[in-house]
């Protein structure tokens, strides 16, 4: 599908393409300002660079709005509070925001309502003079102050889009900071990672959090029988079943991070400054000298990958596979295990396998052929997309507020059987997947709570998965990875299905 | 594991009042990485003009500031809801560098032209103050072509903390009255309601006060806004200002402009509540309206205080720590904790006064630990130093208190229940006992030794 205007804007799936006010005048491809639910000729939408063929038509029904300039109810958050979550998951890490104080605040505020645990992000508070001569004052200062409230054996700074633009060269003030405290014993290690928020989302931040973790921490050395897992942005409870997973093969390992302590614990007697777990340096360090990285993503770039990193660096062999979300994909990450280890899938993890497709057959009849709309980030959305197609859900619309330019591509890979008309949006917000959900008619949503008003408004159940959950409180212990999150997530689904059925019969379907 | 100890940060001591010779510091940048609970001056005014509901409200900037501000906070309307969308120009990399007005224009046209609000707040992000986006003239220019106010908002987050924000919303919201009839006649027996964001549908309880004392309200600011509202503000007689100072500049500005005076109410409580009602009956010396006030007062309170009657005897002498936005909330939340029998032992705000916090001290008993701009380690220290049984605050200060196993109340912007008017002091009541009383404590740690009373 192209503009109207043909002269000058080129097909949607032109990734430069971006049509300017002018354009839009010449061509009249701009926004009628009719009803949203009209779909327009075009896409104009700067930040949507990629969409998949055919994506915003299905079987002739208007998926996307108007092609606003503005992102209306964004599908998606921005870098930094991606690379706090991962440093949150670093034994004894302190995240570290440099920019305003605003940041850190609305991060702290974001992540406390998901995961109802103290998210404490420190903050070097820019004032105007910061903006003006640079934030290095502010850093130090900060780092002094958080290394003497908190103690921490790692800081993790990430910057704002403010200390972005203004240039800050926070690598060079760290550098500075440590020599002229070269004496001084204890001192934190400093982790730093750029993150300018106008670059990518919350889950591009993330990654480059991980890999610049791995980047600064991982050395070299003799290898070891050791497997490093980096899971991507998944639950406490996701991170908890990895360990048990990796835990059953015998396998020395380390997942990098894994916050599922410091963001799913117990009440504690006493103020603890910075939870205790995560994933100690140490164990970063050996990264360089293990016998293999699984990444859990599929859509993420060399340039974002911290197995891509381990690779170029020391040569370590690199498994990627997608988030393990339902039966085939958790094979592929068990059959990598197996090669890996050498050990079959322990007796434990198959039983468990078997149990689920017991369950599968036993469900089978509710789930098929109902519609779903996924949306959330992009692996999240590969991998929910393969698990609903291989339960028989139809997608009929898979989104993402992320931009990888490869969302399209990793899912027809995931899930083969997906109708090839079925499209897949990315760099999408809220007002589109709205259009979409009212023209397409889903039975069901299936996303984060931010789907909430649209559930409302259009009366189409959302169940919650992924990040964030906010309206309820079983986000952070919902297990969705391996054959057992498989289950967790097939059982919600049916049961809900089986409740919209027996609501919506008013002749009276029974309870058995 | 063993106790951590806390200890106040060199720079915070002059913040932090223990007790002794009253001689705080307050109104001071935060801490670098002290891991302040403020926000920044975007935030202040985001809060402020938020509620207004038949309005969009554009932010400029990357996505986050965006993200995080949409639909977070609990302001009700009674019609229109384009408050609750969050409408954002999504800066890139290539607007960053090229400069983000064209897309701009085009996000301001575009969203007028599909919601046909009344109009526009264009908030500026920090890096819009960095590459120098002149959003005024974009401003203008689409007020000129689509006819409804297009109002920038000079919110750079760098600009300072929530305090700043709410001035630049003020002189936002300023450029809105008196527009349309610069000359029109002061209503009579009338008032604006500033600075209620109608959390929980608390403006209309309020108003429902005021209407049935015989006062008409021209317009609330911005709770339940409207902006053909705020544009008659120039025509009342009085402005109630409620909140520490969040809308007292537009208040300052109303008196001069308009001769307009002010006086402050607090909604929050049994005494602060009522003496919002007489002030009013007072600034006007209006018998009818005294009587009226007297009615309304006399008949809520017959109805609340033998539903408060079960609470109180719960709480009495347990020990409370208060935590909030403003300061002038404080005050109302220590009376109303006394109203249930209870007693606050720590008492702080995010952008209080040395004057907020000297009148603090005072109000409150000997001893208790007043604080500005704290963090969330200060604030478990003193939780936990002082063995409280409730803690009131806001998001994040909530898992400071339940980590330790304190009982905890939301009293910010989040809130579901209404906890202004009379019908609100019984809200507030009920949640406190189910917080300060539930069986759950008995696990926690730090009471698991201790019988439950």
């Amino acid at each position: 599908m192209s503009c109207n205007c043909g002269k000058t804007c080129a097909p949607v799936d032109d990734a430069a393409h971006a049509c300017t006010a002018d354009d839009k005048a010449k061509c009249g491809c701009g926004p009628s300002g009719g009803n949203f639910t009209t779909a327009g000729t075009a896409e104009h939408r700067d930040s949507t660079s990629v969409h998949s063929v055919s994506s915003s038509e299905a079987g002739g029904k208007k998926l996307t709005g108007e092609n606003f300039t503005a992102t209306r109810n964004a599908c998606k958050l921005c870098a930094p509070l991606g690379a706090c979550l991962a440093f949150r998951g670093i034994e004894g890490c302190l995240p570290f925001l440099h920019g305003s104080q605003g940041c850190a605040t609305y991060i702290r505020r974001y992540m406390i309502s998901h995961f109802r645990e103290p998210m404490d992000i420190a903050s070097s508070s820019f004032g105007e003079e910061s903006v003006v001569f640079g934030g290095r004052r502010n850093l130090f200062d900060g780092l002094n102050h958080v290394i003497e409230g908190y103690e921490p054996a790692v800081i993790g700074i990430a910057t704002t889009c403010l200390a972005e633009t203004i240039g800050d060269d926070v690598n060079m003030y760290v550098k500075e900071y440590i020599s002229a405290d070269a004496k001084r014993v204890n001192l934190p290690h400093i982790l730093r990672v750029s993150t300018p928020s106008y670059a990518g989302s919350h889950a591009d931040g993330y990654q480059w959090a991980v890999r610049a973790i791995v980047d600064q921490l991982a050395v070299d050395g003799p290898n070891e029988k050791f497997i490093g897992i980096f899971p991507g942005m998944v639950s406490p409870a996701d991170l908890r079943h990895l360990r048990e997973l990796m835990e059953d093969f015998e396998m020395d390992f380390s997942i990098v991070p894994d916050y599922s302590d410091p963001l799913d614990g117990p009440v504690w007697g006493d103020y603890h400054k910075i939870p205790a777990g995560g994933t100690p340096a140490r164990e970063i360090a050996k990264l360089g000298r293990a016998s293999a990285v699984i990444e859990l993503a599929s859509t993420i770039a060399d340039k974002q990958s911290a197995a891509s990193l381990l690779d170029e660096k020391f040569s370590t062999a690199v498994f990627r596979v997608g988030l393990p979300i339902g039966i085939r994909q958790t094979d592929k990450f068990c059959n990598v295990l197996e090669q890996i280890t050498g050990r079959p899938l322990p007796a434990k993890h198959d039983a468990e396998r078997g149990r689920l497709i017991d369950c599968y057959v036993d469900g089978h009849k509710y789930t098929f052929g109902k519609e779903v709309v996924i949306y959330g980030e992009e692996d999240f959305v590969v991998g929910m997309t393969a698990f609903c197609c291989e339960i028989g859900l139809k997608p009929v619309l898979c989104a993402s507020g992320g931009k990888s330019g490869k969302l399209s591509e990793c899912i027809r890979e995931a899930a083969p059987e997906l109708d090839p008309e079925t499209p897949i949006l990315e760099g999408i917000d809220f007002a589109e997947i709205e259009v979409a959900a009212f023209n397409l008619k889903p039975d069901l949503l299936i996303g984060n709570s931010k789907g909430f008003s649209l559930s409302r408004k259009t009366g189409i159940p959302l169940i919650r998965f992924g990040f964030p959950i906010h309206d309820r409180i079983s986000g952070p212990r919902t297990l969705h990875l391996g054959y057992r999150g498989a289950q967790r997530l097939y059982d919600t689904i049916v049961d809900k299905l089986m409740e919209m059925k027996q609501e919506s019969n008013d002749i009276g379907y029974t309870y058995i | 594991m063993a106790e951590e100890k806390i200890n106040l940060l060199e720079k915070r001591k002059a913040q932090v009042h223990e007790g002794g010779e009253f001689a705080m510091e307050a109104e001071k940048q935060s801490l670098a990485g002290s891991v302040s609970q403020r926000s920044c001056s975007f935030c202040g005014s985001r809060v402020v003009l938020y509620p207004i509901a038949d309005a969009i409200h554009i932010v400029h900037g990357p996505i986050g500031c965006a993200s995080y501000t949409w639909d977070i906070r609990g302001a009700l309307s009674s019609g229109p809801e384009l408050h609750r969308l969050s409408f954002s120009t999504d800066m890139q990399e290539k607007d960053v560098i090229y400069g983000g007005e064209g897309k701009l224009y085009n996000a301001i046209s575009e969203l007028i032209d599909e919601y046909k609000p009344s109009a526009a707040f264009i908030y500026s992000t920090c890096i819009i103050g960095v590459i120098g986006d002149d959003v005024e003239a974009i401003c203008k220019k689409v007020q000129n072509e689509k006819g409804i106010p297009v109002i920038p908002v000079d919110s750079e987050g760098f600009k300072g903390s929530k305090k700043e924000g709410y001035k630049a919303a003020c002189d936002a919201l300023f450029k809105i009255v008196g527009e349309d009839e610069p000359d029109a006649q002061k209503v009579p027996k009338s008032v604006n309601i500033l600075g209620d964001f109608n959390l929980a549908g608390e403006i209309w309880i309020i108003k429902d006060y005021y209407e049935r004392m015989g006062v008409k309200v021209v317009s609330t600011v911005s709770g339940d806004g409207r902006v053909d509202e705020i544009r008659k503000a120039g025509r009342a007689h009085l402005n109630i200002v409620q909140c520490s100072g969040s809308v007292s500049n537009l208040a300052k500005m109303l008196e001069t402009e308009y001769g307009t005076p002010m006086i402050r109410a607090s909604y929050f409580g049994i005494e602060d509540m009522s003496k919002a009602l007489y002030d009013v009956a007072d600034f006007f010396d209006d018998d009818e309206m005294r009587m009226g006030a007297q009615r309304v007062i006399k008949e809520e309170v017959a109805k609340l205080m033998p539903q408060l009657a079960p609470y109180r005897k719960d709480l009495t002498g347990k020990k409370a720590a208060v935590y909030t936005g403003g300061a002038f909330k404080v005050f109302s939340l220590v009376r109303s904790l006394r109203t249930l029998g209870m007693d606050v032992v720590v008492a702080g705000s995010q952008t209080g006064s040395v004057d907020d916090y000297k009148l603090l001290t005072e109000l409150c008993d000997p001893g208790t630990v007043i604080l500005d701009d704290t963090n969330p380690l200060e604030l478990a220290k003193y939780v936990k130093e002082k063995d409280v049984d409730l803690f009131i605050g806001g998001v994040k200060e909530r898992p400071i208190a339940y980590k330790i196993g304190v009982g905890f109340c939301d009293h910010n912007h989040e809130r579901k229940e209404a906890l202004a008017g009379f019908i609100g002091m019984l809200n507030f009541a009920r949640e406190v006992h189910s917080s300060v009383m539930s069986p759950v404590w008995q696990f926690a740690p730090r009471r698991a030794g201790k019988k439950l009373d």
